[in-house]
């Protein structure tokens, strides 16, 4: 059972990293991608219909976390809480910045139609800090990540990672970000922000190359799950005879609902979308 | 085995407490919210889009998008207000998840994977993929959504009903141990609270979808015809509502001198009662103070009850004056008042749970854990770093909610946002002529200009 729920654990936080890796890198390199705002808007709906589905994968991961493990949990978010809570709100920041943008544009049309200049600008402005708070969030979501994972890496619970072998670390997790976020891109977009991707991506098939981000971050959950006492602080047997099989029931279920999602929005980005 | 596991917590500094507390009230007070609009609306847009399905009328697609959109403007707040929530039990209430954590993990886990993630990847699926599903699938996307966000109620409810009244549990070694399932999931104090905040999010949306639709008809705006149909939906919803969350608040409150007999003597100020049952659980529990604060436990269920009377009346004199038509788009007065009580249902919920989980201190696991042993031993200044970027974050996040449902309610059904066809504009716009384009539809005659 034991065994079970690590291997359930792992899979939703491999399932997070990959995909919510994915938009996170993206949502880093906006800048880059995107350099006015009709390119900004398309590099968003890259990942639009996706993020929302992303992140409950990691929300699931944590639910699983403290169901599974819950003195492991407390411990680790207590001793993590100065990389945990940037996390957290880097994660707010960049979710309000996407939602909001938007909407924010939605007014705009309206404003600019009535011909108001002041409010055009205030339109482009708040767009503008929307972005802003996309780029941003993504960039301290990610940091929070590699400094987490380096402190895992070590097997370090309760004290957050330091020193020069977590900066190191960190930097690599950071790259892998940036990598899998660049690669998403350039299967997902058009025109000049697909061509900077490609360009980023380089020789490498893009396919390719988002197949061995992929399996890296694989690898970096197996890497920090290695260093943690997972066997030792695993729930009563009740609980987890409970919870496992019904996690299990449930999974293949969401990965069909997962799988259709991204069906449904396979096709590369053209036009901007409710995002 | 690494040695935090079997360390016991020990005493933590009172200041950390404090502000401990005083997070998880306003985190989980502000999540509470924008949930409880979020539950009712989704109801509400999910019916309406089954009528709009089955009829195929324009209108009713209309309303959908609208209402929609402030839905999701809602939701979208309400979800990163939840992460905080799902991550705080670690981070400053280590306790809980050592003692509790077989039970309340538990749950937790079970909502995030059954609940949550269904109803967020199907969110994503209705918004974005508006024009790539027929009505059919989209409608049952919706109607996904919104089960899902229910159980998810559920589910949440059954971890707090533990915390209130802890049933199907064993302790082994002081921490609890799931014993009966069954009896976890049917505890009364789960179910009947279910009813109560269920019924109390279908009044605060039909409050809003009311005082949205009386702002338009007030303003005279070219919609008359749009909001003074979503106008009777609000209020037709809100009088059923008000009498389900009451009969559920009733049995909830009559409940409670079993299951918790002190909250219910610090609500009925029974001085003597009060010191019979600190005594008994001073001899029970060992020496402490065993009374929760009389200021919020009784003045939360007051306002709550003072509230509930007021908008008895209004939902009362509002069925009857929803069945005349000329009132419902001329009685200006009464689009006033159903504007300035769209906080009521707000204010209500929120009084009721301070009531209810006020009047549960100090224990945050009845009878079993005390809210000081539980929480996490940091020291005071890293709590109030976080309580203070939290509170800041949440505090703008509320006002940006405002600000933005008041901009899209304001700004009326339009074609651009939810349910706009991204498809190029070259597509046909919207599904037919608004109804203000008519003149000769005008149900009560023609309307003088706006003049605000």
């Amino acid at each position: 059972m034991e065994t079970l729920a690590i291997a359930l654990l792992g899979f939703f936080v491999t399932g997070y990293l990959v995909l919510g890796g994915a938009d996170i890198g993206t949502g880093m390199l906006l800048p880059y991608l995107g350099r006015d705002e009709s390119e900004r808007r398309l590099v968003l709906t890259s990942f639009a219909p996706f993020f929302l589905g992303n992140e409950v994968w990691l929300v699931a991961a944590a639910g699983l976390f403290v169901g599974c493990f819950p003195e492991l949990e407390g411990e680790l978010l207590s001793g993590q809480f100065a990389v945990v809570v940037p996390l957290i709100v880097g994660w707010i920041v960049r979710d309000m910045g996407l939602w909001l943008r938007g909407r924010s544009a939605t007014a705009a049309v309206r404003d600019g139609g009535a011909g108001r200049r002041g409010a055009r600008t205030r339109g482009t402005l708040r767009r503008a800090a929307c972005d802003g708070a996309v780029v941003c969030g993504s960039w301290t979501v990610a940091l929070g990540w590699a400094w987490l994972l380096a402190a895992l890496f070590n097997g370090s619970v309760t004290e957050p990672a330091s020193g020069p072998a977590a900066v190191l670390t960190s930097a690599a997790v950071t790259t892998l970000f940036l990598a899998h976020g660049l690669g998403f891109a350039a299967l997902r977009l058009t025109g000049a922000p697909f061509e900077r991707a490609r360009r980023g991506v380089g020789r490498t098939g893009t396919r390719q190359s988002l197949a061995l981000t992929s399996v890296l971050m694989g690898a970096v959950v197996v890497l920090a799950g290695r260093g943690l006492p997972l066997y030792e602080s695993a729930a009563d047997g009740a609980t987890l005879a409970l919870l496992v099989p019904v996690v299990l029931v449930t999974t293949p279920l969401l990965v069909a609902v997962q799988v259709w999602l991204w069906r449904t929005f396979r096709r590369r980005v053209t036009h901007p979308s409710y995002i | 085995m690494p040695d935090f596991l079997t360390a016991a917590s020990g005493p933590v500094d009172a200041e950390t407490l404090d502000l401990a507390r005083l997070q998880f009230a306003l985190t989980a007070g502000g999540h509470f919210l924008f949930v409880t609009l979020t539950l009712g609306l989704a109801t509400i847009v999910a019916c309406v889009q089954t009528y709009a399905t089955i009829s195929g009328k324009p209108a009713h697609a209309r309303m959908v998008r609208f209402w929609g959109q402030l839905y999701i403007i809602n939701y979208a707040v309400g979800i990163v207000t939840g992460i905080v929530m799902e991550f705080q039990f670690g981070l400053s209430w280590k306790g809980l998840t050592h003692d509790a954590g077989n039970v309340l993990g538990a749950t937790l886990a079970v909502e995030t994977i059954t609940a949550f993630f269904v109803e967020s990847t199907f969110l994503g699926l209705w918004i974005f993929g508006w024009h790539r599903f027929g009505p059919r699938v989209h409608l049952a996307l919706i109607w996904v959504v919104t089960l899902t966000a229910y159980l998810s109620a559920y589910w949440i409810l059954v971890s707090n009903g533990f915390l209130n009244h802890p049933v199907g549990h064993r302790t082994v070694g002081g921490q609890v141990v799931l014993d009966d399932v069954g009896a976890l999931l049917t505890n009364p104090t789960a179910l009947l609270a279910f009813g109560h905040i269920v019924a109390g999010s279908l009044l605060t949306a039909g409050f809003f979808m009311a005082g949205v639709s009386a702002y338009h008809l007030f303003r005279r705006t070219p919609e008359y015809e749009f909001f003074g149909r979503s106008l009777r939906i609000g209020v037709f919803v809100s009088l059923p509502a008000l009498m389900v969350t009451a009969a559920f608040g009733g049995v909830q409150l009559s409940s409670l001198t079993d299951l918790q007999p002190m909250k219910m003597a610090v609500f009925r100020q029974k001085t003597d009662e009060i010191a019979q049952l600190q005594a008994e659980m001073t001899s029970r529990f060992g020496p402490g103070d065993y009374v929760p604060s009389m200021a919020w436990t009784r003045g939360g269920a007051l306002v709550m009850l003072l509230v509930f009377a007021l908008m008895m009346y209004l939902c009362l004199a509002g069925t009857v004056l929803a069945c005349i038509r000329p009132a419902v788009f001329r009685f200006r007065l009464w689009h006033v008042v159903l504007m300035a009580s769209v906080p009521l249902p707000y204010l209500a919920m929120i009084s009721g749970w301070v009531f209810r989980e006020a009047g549960r201190q100090p224990w945050v696991v009845y009878g079993f854990l005390r809210t000081r042993d539980a929480v996490s031993d940091l020291s005071p200044a890293a709590m109030r770093v976080s309580l203070i970027t939290f509170t800041t974050l949440f505090v703008l996040l509320a006002v940006g909610n405002a600000l933005l449902l008041w901009r899209h309610a304001r700004l009326g059904p339009v074609e651009s946002g939810l349910g706009h066809d991204e498809r190029g504009d070259a597509a046909p716009p919207g599904p037919g002529p608004g109804p203000g384009s008519d003149p000769g539809s005008d149900p009560v005659g023609p309307l003088p200009v706006p003049r605000y």
